[in-house]
Formats: structure tokens, C-alpha cells, sequence
């Protein structure tokens, strides 16, 4: 079996776009609208959730045999909160201003509804290689909403982009405000409802027909 | 083997908690000379900006070493009582009754920095305060949280906040009002203020009871450095 047959590229592919988990699936949307204010936070918390995935993934794939049925829910919980801290613990270690800034969002990544999802409807039943790519894939379609989220709310929020101001001074002296909204929750899920209309505008087949 | 059975699901759940804890422990243990480097450094560089001086962080220890001549504990009364100041976990020094004082040379000018220490809207808030060698007027301050709502209360660790401080005076007359941290546009009599956070009202309201809270207790302290 070629490693990325075509088969395997749609693994990584559809949940970016298609079978996007955060504007598609609707999962993981809570934790899109707490970190996505700024954008620097967005990439981390989008990265994180990327290896997270992929790498519980992997490793349930490798245990799906043993796992006892009645507690398979407690392992995969168990394995997806010992990653949780290791990640956490090492951004503390390395990446000490980022971890600060992410806070409790990184422990919450444990309960992101698309980990679970994804552990629970494809790790489970498929091998290590493909699972690793389904985790990639569905860690890089949440990654890429977050960033779009962040980079509109941070621009028109703040006027900045990574912290560089980006909006120039002369803007704020013809009158130019900063749209306060922007930073506060409800305008993630606008911007949320703005990307999922536009997406299924683009892709007609994932249109309701009611 | 039967994978349904209540023996093997006792045994796989034991072994897998013993072999995640003993993995856990593990990287904590590993990874615990750096965190404690990044914190130390990241209090030094909260001091710093107190003072006005921001530092990268592996600049910071120099520059504090550089900067901060003296750091010690004081008691409700202003004595200065036994203990490592930098070191002082600041709840527990607080409930202590013993309260860290770091006093800066900038230029040959004394500022006297003092630590603050609460809660916010989602989990501690801290920070620190430097006065004059008048023990009245605001030097500087800086602020931190563990976990305020970023874009909303996690502002108040921005600069445009921790400015509006400068120049503010904590005592009127002899009396001790602290600086009040009032909603945008609002104003209060009697004490000087600043504005508070838009959206963040809980964390600018946790923050103002947080620096009447813990200047009251260095009362003693400044009055007697006063006379």
C-alpha cells in the first residue's frame, strides 16, 4: 500500500475543506470562538490541537485491539489528557509568553469534541497510518478556520496582525475606530456563520436541500 | 482472551493509569528546571516593567541584578522581618503577614516596588506597583493574570493599561485611598482613578480591589518610610 495513495491523500485533504470539522461537522466550535481574538494564539492553539490529534490518533489506532470495550471512552480520555499535559508542560518549558496568553484553553483542548470524534469514529477502527493522517487532516482543517477567525477579528479588532500594527496611524487621524465588537465572542460566531456561507456557497453539494 | 471480561478491564485500566502517571511525572520532572528558569525570569521581567524597563527575558536577570539594590520583607507595621523577598510565594507571603518591598535605583533615584496579589474573573490576578521616593506618587506598574478571557479582562496585561497608572497618587492628604479603576467615562470623587477595561468589567473590578487590598497593608510601611 502506497503511503499517500489517493485514498490516504483524502484523509488529509477532505477535512480541510469538505468535511471541514469546525464549519462542516460543527465541532470544536467553542474553543474557535475563545482563542481566536488574537492571532498569534490561534496558530499555537491550532498546532497544538494538530499534534494532539494526530498523535492520540496513533496511538489508540496501535491499542484498538486491547482496549476493553466498556471503558474504551476512559482510555481514550485517559491517553488524549496525558498528551494534553505534555503539550501544556512543554509550552511552559519553551514557549513560556504563548502558554501564558492560551491559559486554560490549552487544558481545555482535552475536551475538543473533534478529538473525541475522530478517536472514536475512525481511530478505532482503522490502522495507525491512516489514523495519523485523518488526525492531521482534521487538526489542520480546525488550524485554518482558527487562523481566518483570528486574522479578521485581530485586524479589524485591534488593528494589528501578530501584534505589528497593521491599520496605519493616519487612518485612526481621519476618524478611523477600531471595531471593539471584533474582539468580543459573539463576532467569532459571525465570522464563523460569514466563512460557513461563503464555503457553502463555493461547494453547492453541501447545501440542505429543505 | 476475552476483552469483555471484568478482570482484564480492571487489569488494562491499572496498567494504563500506572504507565501515563509514570510518564507524566517524567516529563514534569525533566521539564522542571526550565519552567522554573521561565518563571523566575518572567517575575523579573514583570518587576522590570514596574520600573519602566522592558527587557526580553533572557536579558532579564542581568538587568534586574543591575537595577534592583535591595528586596525585603515587611511586617504590617513597616519592620522589616526575615525571608527572601524575590523567592516569597506572594499569597502565601501575604497571609503571612509579611509583604515583599524591591527597591530600584533608576538615575540615582529610589522606587520603591510593591507587590500585589488576587483574584480575577477566571483564576489569580498579580502584579506590582513602584512609588517615588515620596511614597505617594506612581512610578510605574504591570499587571498579570493566569487566565483572564484574551481581547477582554487579559488586557489588563497590555501597556495602554498599566500607563494610565503613572502619576496617579495613593494617598490624599495623609489618608490612603488606593487608585480606583472605574468604568470608561465615569469618574469618582476623592481618590484619583483610571479607566478600566472595556468588556473586561469583572477583571477591572477584581484588579481595583486587588490594589486597595494589598497597598493597604504596605500603610504601615510607607508611613514610616515617610517621616
Amino acid at each position: 500500500m502506497a503511503l499517500l495513495s489517493s485514498k490516504n491523500r483524502e484523509l488529509v485533504i477532505d477535512p480541510i475543506s469538505k468535511k471541514n470539522p469546525i464549519i462542516v461537522q460543527m465541532l470544536g466550535i467553542c474553543s474557535a470562538l475563545a482563542v481566536t481574538s488574537k492571532l498569534e494564539p490561534a496558530i499555537v492553539m491550532g498546532l497544538s490541537v494538530t499534534l494532539i490529534v494526530a498523535f492520540s490518533c496513533v496511538i489508540i489506532s496501535l491499542i484498538r485491539n486491547t482496549i476493553p470495550n466498556r471503558i474504551r471512552f476512559i482510555v481514550q480520555l485517559v491517553v488524549v489528557a496525558a498528551l494534553v499535559t505534555i503539550v501544556s508542560e512543554t509550552l511552559k518549558a519553551f514557549a513560556y509568553d504563548v502558554n501564558k496568553q492560551l491559559s486554560v484553553f490549552v487544558s481545555l483542548i482535552l475536551t475538543n469534541c473533534i478529538l473525541m470524534g475522530r478517536l472514536e469514529a475512525f481511530a478505532l477502527a482503522n490502522g495507525p497510518w491512516e489514523s495519523f493522517l485523518d488526525g492531521i487532516g482534521h487538526g489542520l482543517g480546525y488550524a485554518v478556520i482558527l487562523v481566518i477567525i483570528a486574522f479578521f477579528r485581530e485586524l479589524l479588532g485591534s488593528g494589528t496582525l501578530l501584534d505589528i500594527q497593521i491599520i496605519p496611524q493616519a487612518f485612526y487621524d481621519f476618524g478611523y475606530v477600531n471595531n471593539g465588537l471584533m474582539i468580543l465572542p459573539p463576532m467569532a460566531l459571525i465570522v464563523v456563520g460569514v466563512i460557513i456561507w461563503v464555503h457553502r456557497a463555493k461547494n453547492k453539494e453541501l447545501q440542505e436541500n429543505n | 482472551m476475552n476483552r469483555d471480561s471484568n478482570t482484564y478491564t480492571i487489569i488494562y485500566a491499572s496498567v494504563m493509569v500506572v504507565a501515563v502517571a509514570v510518564l507524566l511525572a517524567f516529563t514534569a520532572q525533566s521539564l522542571r528546571g526550565y519552567q522554573k528558569a521561565n518563571e523566575d525570569n518572567d517575575k523579573r521581567q514583570q518587576i522590570l516593567r514596574s520600573i519602566h524597563v522592558d527587557v526580553k527575558a533572557n536579558e532579564a536577570e542581568a538587568k534586574f541584578n543591575e537595577l534592583i539594590e535591595d528586596a525585603f520583607l515587611v511586617d504590617d507595621n513597616g519592620n522589616k522581618v526575615e525571608g527572601d523577598a524575590f523567592e516569597a510565594n506572594a499569597t502565601k507571603t501575604f497571609a503571612a503577614h509579611k509583604y515583599p518591598v524591591f527597591v530600584a535605583n533608576i538615575d540615582g533615584q529610589k522606587k520603591y516596588v510593591m507587590t500585589l496579589q488576587g483574584a480575577g474573573f477566571w483564576g489569580p490576578l498579580w502584579g506590582y506597583i513602584s512609588l517615588n521616593n515620596d511614597f505617594n506618587t506612581i512610578y510605574g506598574a504591570d499587571f498579570s493574570h493566569e487566565g483572564e478571557t484574551p481581547g477582554l479582562g487579559a488586557e489588563i496585561a497590555t501597556s495602554s493599561f498599566r500607563s494610565r497608572f503613572d502619576g496617579k497618587h495613593i494617598f490624599q492628604g495623609d489618608k490612603f485611598t488606593s487608585v480606583a479603576i472605574v468604568k470608561v467615562g465615569k469618574s469618582v470623587e476623592g481618590q484619583d482613578y483610571v479607566d478600566g477595561i472595556s468588556g473586561g468589567t469583572i477583571t477591572s473590578k477584581a484588579a481595583d480591589v486587588m490594589i486597595s487590598g494589598c497597598l493597604s497593608k504596605y500603610v504601615g510601611f510607607l508611613t514610616s518610610q515617610k517621616k
